[in-house]
């Protein structure tokens, strides 16, 4: 098992027309499962077409009919992001997995808002996307450096997810799925939501969990992990040394009044049985040593 | 973004939020005309600078005739303004706002921010005016009122009394207080705010409620659609590297150490800052060179890393995914001999084309140190910059 996805997961792409798209199309359908997992478009302009053989629809309400995806992931230029969020949101969809980076906090706040009571779960945007090694790949996260495993891999940041991973896969450590939550402020599911899958998922027996300066995300993840947690839990946070008020390059990546510095995280991560390092380097080994 | 307080001021008073009246002024001759057209016979002169706590760092003056308006100006204008947001080097004063003087009563706080937990916007509003709120915050957390804001309905006429009434405005200006509190938020939104603050609010002898100061800061990624906006921006207040690195799309800012670091990713180059300081050195910026980095990329790269004359050397680290580390590795070698660099270079690559790129590196001449993982790569840069001294 994993969680969110796997090899009977049907995806469609919203924004497969795009250059970003049409890539990324290309390379997770070419990723273990992916060919038989890929099986719709979405354009409103170029309902009927296709995309090397994928059929590209009007809308995500047609596409779900016609092809039977459950799950999203999204292309769409920040503008209009929020919009197709909506879109799939409306047609009911299980998951949306939103990549795009740039979307306007007021957009997301607006969908976020929309989406109460909905079942739909969002993971991002401004995210790599999910991946289960071995099944299916959604997103941009290169699928070579990922083996199949017991590691649970949650994130808010891509390159520095691809860094844990590659760490644990040259340490045979594999992977059930690596999630990467997003670096926007405003976003969809957190660690916690991730963590809880974790928890239930039988096939993944660690959790390796990846964060960043800014918010309490974090905090609020390690306390639940503390009451409800049955796995080992290790993590890192990016930006002991950032400075104050300055963004650094995610748009949730900010010290703000004194709040969400690394070291604040860190302690209340130890506090609560999550065993972290300091150096990124060790993140890979900080998870084998927690391993029985 | 960051505008200066009396762009702030304009853009409130366009959502009924009063201020005291003004004119910014770009000299001394200005200045004066901005007093005389003003009237009365207290004016404040008031340095406009990016950074908080002007006050404090004397770019706030009160004058009493117009021949004191004219010392004042004279004496800000033009003056290193340092304020605990500057840095020590301060800011270049090169901006004044003429105020009239206003009669205050008492100084109250207003401010708004995303939340990040609830997914609204907050407003916040203290009691305790005209100190800094996080100081409120951490001694007296019960003086802070805040209330969550619907997206859909927006600031309602029940919250914004209660707000009002529960930081100690009176009754006879509750309708004053309900419409600042309801423009601030329309403003907040209309505009794609990311931070608003007013500090002092204030209630004057007449009972008015008045904004005394705006600091308005605007979320990058919605200016595409406010040009207005946009026109506002100051680069006279940005840090010129960080502008320079923002025409080429890269994520550059500067700090205070001396190991220059190009990463590709934010969370990455982050942790990279931190491995540097692990291994006992302090980095001198934090830069994300983003995906699809081209060798013209990566030379812009390097140039803005190296006019920091503080930088000692150098570390790349990059985890190629899409981003193949051949075609990194020959934008760093290109790189490296257009800028000539004479500094130790460490990179360390991972990821797709790993060996080719390492092929390109070792075969290009240049005295490039390589490492196999971050940890080395941070040991390897600390050892070349002790090793120089």
């Amino acid at each position: 098992m994993s969680i969110l996805i796997d090899r009977n997961t049907r995806v469609m792409t919203q924004g497969i027309t795009g250059k970003t798209g049409q890539f990324h199309t290309q390379t997770s359908r070419a990723y273990a499962n992916g060919s038989a997992c890929f099986v719709a478009g979405v354009n409103p302009k170029k309902a009927g077409e296709d995309f090397e053989g994928i059929p590209i629809y009007g809308t995500v309400a047609d596409a779900k009919k016609a092809s039977g995806a459950t799950v999203s992931v999204i292309y769409v230029p920040p503008p209009f992001a929020a919009a197709a969020i909506d879109e799939a949101v409306d047609a009911g969809l299980d998951l949306v997995i939103c990549i795009t980076e740039g979307i306007p906090v007021r957009d997301m706040i607006r969908t976020r808002y929309r989406m109460r009571g909905k079942k739909t779960l969002l993971v991002g945007p401004n995210c790599p996307g999910v991946i289960t090694p071995d099944e299916l790949k959604i997103g941009i996260m290169p699928g070579h450096i990922h083996k199949k495993g017991p590691v649970g891999v949650v994130s808010r940041s891509g390159t520095l997810t691809y860094e844990a991973v590659g760490q644990l896969t040259e340490l045979g450590l594999g992977q059930s799925t690596c999630v990467g939550i997003g670096g926007d402020p405003v976003n969809g599911v957190k660690h916690i939501d991730v963590l809880k899958m974790f928890n239930d998922d039988p096939k993944t027996e660690a959790v390796i969990m990846v964060g960043e300066i800014g918010g309490n995300d974090e905090e609020t993840a390690a306390r639940w992990v503390k009451e409800n947690m049955r796995k080992p839990v290790v993590g890192f946070i990016a930006g002991v040394t950032a400075p104050a008020g300055k963004r650094m390059g995610h748009a949730g990546a900010i010290i703000s009044g004194g709040k969400g510095t690394a070291q604040e995280k860190l302690a209340v991560m130890e506090e609560c049985g999550i065993k972290t390092t300091r150096n990124p380097a060790e993140m890979g080994r900080t998870l084998k040593s927690v391993l029985k | 973004m960051k505008i200066h307080e009396y762009q702030g001021k304009q853009l409130l008073r366009e959502y009924g939020v009063p201020t005291p009246r003004g004119f910014p002024a770009l000299s001394v001759d200005e200045a004066v005309d901005a007093a005389r057209k003003l009237g009365g016979s207290v004016w404040v002169v008031k340095a406009q600078i990016h950074a908080g706590g002007r006050g404090k760092g004397g770019g706030v003056k009160v004058a009493k005739s117009i021949d004191d308006v004219r010392s004042r100006a004279k004496e800000i204008l033009g003056m290193q303004l340092i304020t605990h947001q500057t840095g020590p080097e301060g800011q270049r004063v090169r901006r004044l706002l003429i105020e009239e003087g206003a009669d205050i009563r008492k100084e109250l706080y207003a401010g708004m921010v995303v939340d990040r937990g609830t997914q609204k916007v907050v407003l916040m509003a203290s009691s305790e005016g005209g100190m800094d709120i996080e100081e409120v915050a951490a001694k007296t957390p019960e003086k802070i009122r805040r209330v969550s804001i619907d997206p859909v309905q927006g600031l309602t006429d029940a919250d914004a009394d209660e707000i009002a009434l529960g930081i100690g405005i009176p009754q006879a200006a509750l309708a004053q207080g309900r419409a600042v509190f309801k423009g601030l938020y329309k403003c907040f939104d209309a505009s794609d705010a990311s931070l608003a603050e007013i500090n002092p609010l204030i209630l004057t002898g007449d009972n008015r409620v008045v904004a005394l100061d705006a600091k308005l800061n605007f979320d990058d990624n919605a200016l595409f659609r406010h040009p207005e906006i946009q026109a506002l921006r100051d680069l006279d207040e940005e840090d010129p590297l960080e502008v320079e690195a923002s025409k080429y799309d890269l994520n550059y800012i500067s700090l205070d150490g001396e190991i220059a670091c190009m990463v590709n990713g934010a969370g990455l180059a982050m942790a990279t800052m931190d491995t540097i300081k692990l291994y006992g050195g302090q980095p001198a910026n934090f830069l994300d060179v983003g995906g699809g980095a081209t060798a013209e990329k990566v030379t812009a790269a390097f140039k803005i890393m190296l006019s920091n004359r503080k930088v000692k050397a150098i570390l790349v680290n990059i985890f190629g995914g899409i981003m193949k580390c051949d075609t990194i590795a020959n934008g760093v070698v290109s790189a490296a001999r257009e800028v000539k660099l004479s500094l130790p270079l460490v990179v360390r690559m991972k990821g797709t084309n790993e060996d080719l790129g390492k092929k390109i590196l070792r075969e290009s001449g240049l005295p490039i140190i390589s490492a196999d993982n971050m940890g080395e790569a941070a040991e390897k840069v600390v050892g070349a910059v002790k090793g120089k001294r």
